[in-house]
């Protein structure tokens, strides 16, 4: 019995870590630019896509496609800020949500006509099949691997915002848009690159999360609560706040379709609008 | 969302422009002649396309499903994504009164409206705290959490496989909801037309005005008296209620209710619908609806994958270039067109 418990919330912990990696760069996009992007999701997706093709289609080994999907996400980022986010930062709220909407809608449709609308398979390499026995429990190898890259992820993340220059211009941007301009930091280009690390991040999670989360064309839509939920939450604009969130959600998400599969995710609506009502900031918030 | 026809300054600044009193409509409650020849379309087509009455029916409530957004987006700027939600329960109510004996439609009617009222004024409450993404947060958590009850209380809502077994009895008990529709489109078309007035009413009255009041300056409104709160919850439980008769409408003039009425698709297509109209007119929101319902059912009929790709790229492009949906643009026009005649 405690075993399986200890079970659930390692496999809660894991599924958690792997939503906040896809949530924390719409917790920046979000406390940055304060814009509420809804298509998030659309960019883990298109990282996952990029990692099934690399491997179905060019042989590449799962470990080295996950760069790659860093990569091919950050870069359509970077241009779609450019071109269709930039002019939306100062409109209202609602054209935020209608314009991100939209997004999501064209990716789905673009994701079926590529790729078709059923599961992506993916192949793990051995090492990461299978259990591993941790002090007298089997835990998921993949999960632990999962846990391992996320808090890497985490300490990385940490470090540029806490130790860079870059991050420092990051921080001052959040706080005070117009003060960090007048003080020369090109706010401009802080924003297109945070937005293409946060897109870049998404997509890693979507391709580290094909075999936990699925890979299908109404991704986006599928986990795009849970993604909100994450930052909104944990509160924009930081990392500390969307971990926790993220680990909470997690854990009471496969602790709940385990213990009461009855309720569905239930549980976790409820939750959120407990949390919300309890935190309208956030449970870390940056902003006062 | 902003372009130069909408607050009330402007017409409080040109008091005597017919033009400009019956865009707002803050001093006339008089129907002016393009609300009527408005109004006269869906009874033209009542006869011009008898076989597509049942499209027909679609559209009346869609349409006026969409003016419960409007009323919540549009004049309150609250923004939902939940309003499905509603929608669902007011079909629901609708349906299970008539599977389990009651086939009476009015009175269906009436006891939809009525369960869709309380719980939008519960939910109300936790809706009107909080911003613009906590709102976004908790009316879409709202409706998936209605979602979700439905899809697991399968013994009374039938689950994914809908509600099934909906017999509805005869209008006054003499029209029969049959096969060609008529019935369904005529039902629906009376049934918009007094909401729709009566929301008209809302809207300009006192209450609708201050509703426009905490849309253009939420902080400025405590400070000549008005309760911010107190007004947004009855605006929400009002969209509440009308949404529940429009799901109602729907559950009774097919006689059968989906799941999907619930679901989060229905509650973004809403919002698609208004802003391609226009948000805050009422009448936007039914072009909207007619104009999408129309494309739908053209587009998705070539392939479903495709209607979705282009009601994404609309909306973008909607957001971008035309922000004030048909209506915004009509009335730019007439503007322009307005001012070159003497």
């Amino acid at each position: 019995m405690i075993g399986n418990f200890i079970g659930v919330v390692f496999d809660g912990v894991a599924y958690g870590s792997l939503l906040f990696i896809i949530s924390i760069g719409l917790s920046v996009t979000m406390g940055l630019m304060n814009f509420v992007n809804l298509a998030h999701g659309a960019f883990a997706m298109l990282g996952g896509y990029a990692c099934v093709v690399a491997m179905s289609r060019m042989g590449v080994p799962f470990l080295a496609t996950l760069p790659l999907a860093f990569v091919v996400s950050a870069a359509v980022g970077a241009v779609l800020e450019r071109l269709l986010y930039r002019r939306l930062y100062k409109a209202t709220h609602l054209d935020q949500v209608l314009f991100s909407i939209g997004l999501v809608f064209i990716a789905i449709a673009a994701a079926t006509y590529a790729f078709g609308p059923q599961q992506q398979p993916v192949q793990l390499p051995p090492f990461l099949r299978g259990q591993v026995h941790v002090l007298g429990m089997d835990l998921g190898a993949y999960r632990l691997f999962l846990i391992a890259v996320v808090i890497g992820v985490t300490l990385a993340l940490t470090w540029l915002i806490e130790r860079t220059r870059f991050g420092a211009q990051i921080r001052a941007s959040v706080d005070n848009q117009q003060a960090a301009a007048g003080l020369g930091v090109n706010v401009d280009r802080v924003f297109s690159l945070t937005f293409a690390l946060g897109s870049g991040l998404a997509g890693l999670g979507g391709g580290l999360g094909i075999d936990v989360l699925g890979l299908e064309p109404t991704f986006p839509l599928k986990y795009m609560v849970y993604f909100l939920l994450v930052v909104a939450v944990g509160g924009a604009g930081t990392i500390t706040g969307p971990l926790i969130a993220a680990l909470i959600l997690g854990v009471f998400d496969v602790a709940g379709k385990y213990y009461v599969p009855q309720v569905g995710s239930f549980i976790i609506y409820v939750m959120m609008i407990v949390m919300l009502l309890l935190f309208p900031r956030g449970l870390v918030g940056r902003r006062t | 969302m902003s372009h130069p026809a909408r607050g009330p300054a402007r017409s409080v600044g040109d008091p005597t422009s017919e033009a400009a009193r019956s865009v707002t409509g803050l001093t006339t409650q008089r129907w002016s002649r393009y609300e009527i020849v408005f109004w006269l379309l869906p009874v033209v087509a009542f006869f011009v396309f008898p076989k597509y009455l049942t499209l027909g029916s679609q559209i009346l409530i869609t349409g006026l499903f969409a003016l419960s957004l409007d009323l919540i987006l549009g004049y309150a700027r609250i923004l939902s994504l939940g309003q499905a939600a509603f929608f669902g329960v007011g079909a629901y109510t609708a349906g299970l009164m008539a599977k389990y004996g009651w086939t009476e439609p009015l009175s269906g009617l009436v006891a939809a409206a009525a369960v869709a009222t309380l719980v939008g004024w519960i939910t109300s409450f936790l809706v009107v705290r909080g911003q613009d993404l906590t709102r976004l947060m908790v009316t879409l958590g709202i409706g998936l959490m209605l979602y979700e009850a439905a899809n697991q209380a399968t013994s009374i809502t039938g689950g994914v496989d809908g509600l099934s077994g909906v017999e509805m009895g005869k209008l006054f008990g003499v029209f029969g909801f049959g096969m060609d529709g008529k019935t369904a489109y005529v039902y629906s078309l009376c049934i918009l037309f007094v909401v729709f007035c009566f929301l008209r009413l809302v809207v300009r009255s006192p209450f609708g005005l201050s509703l426009r009041g905490i849309r253009e300056g939420e902080r400025r409104m405590p400070a000549i008296g008005a309760s911010v709160p107190r007004k947004l919850i009855a605006v929400y439980t009002m969209g509440a209620c009308v949404a529940g008769i429009a799901g109602a409408l729907l559950a009774q003039t097919t006689q059968f209710v989906g799941i999907d009425t619930l679901g989060f698709p229905r509650s973004a297509e809403l919002m698609i619908m208004l802003v391609l109209g226009g948000t805050g007119y009422l009448y936007g929101a039914l072009i909207g609806a007619a104009l999408f319902m129309i494309m739908q059912d053209y587009l998705s009929n070539l392939n479903p994958v495709y209607w979705q790709f282009w009601l994404g790229l609309l909306l973008v492009m909607i957001v971008m270039f035309a922000r004030g949906g048909v209506m915004g643009g009509l009335i730019t026009l007439r503007q322009r067109f307005g001012k070159r005649l003497p």
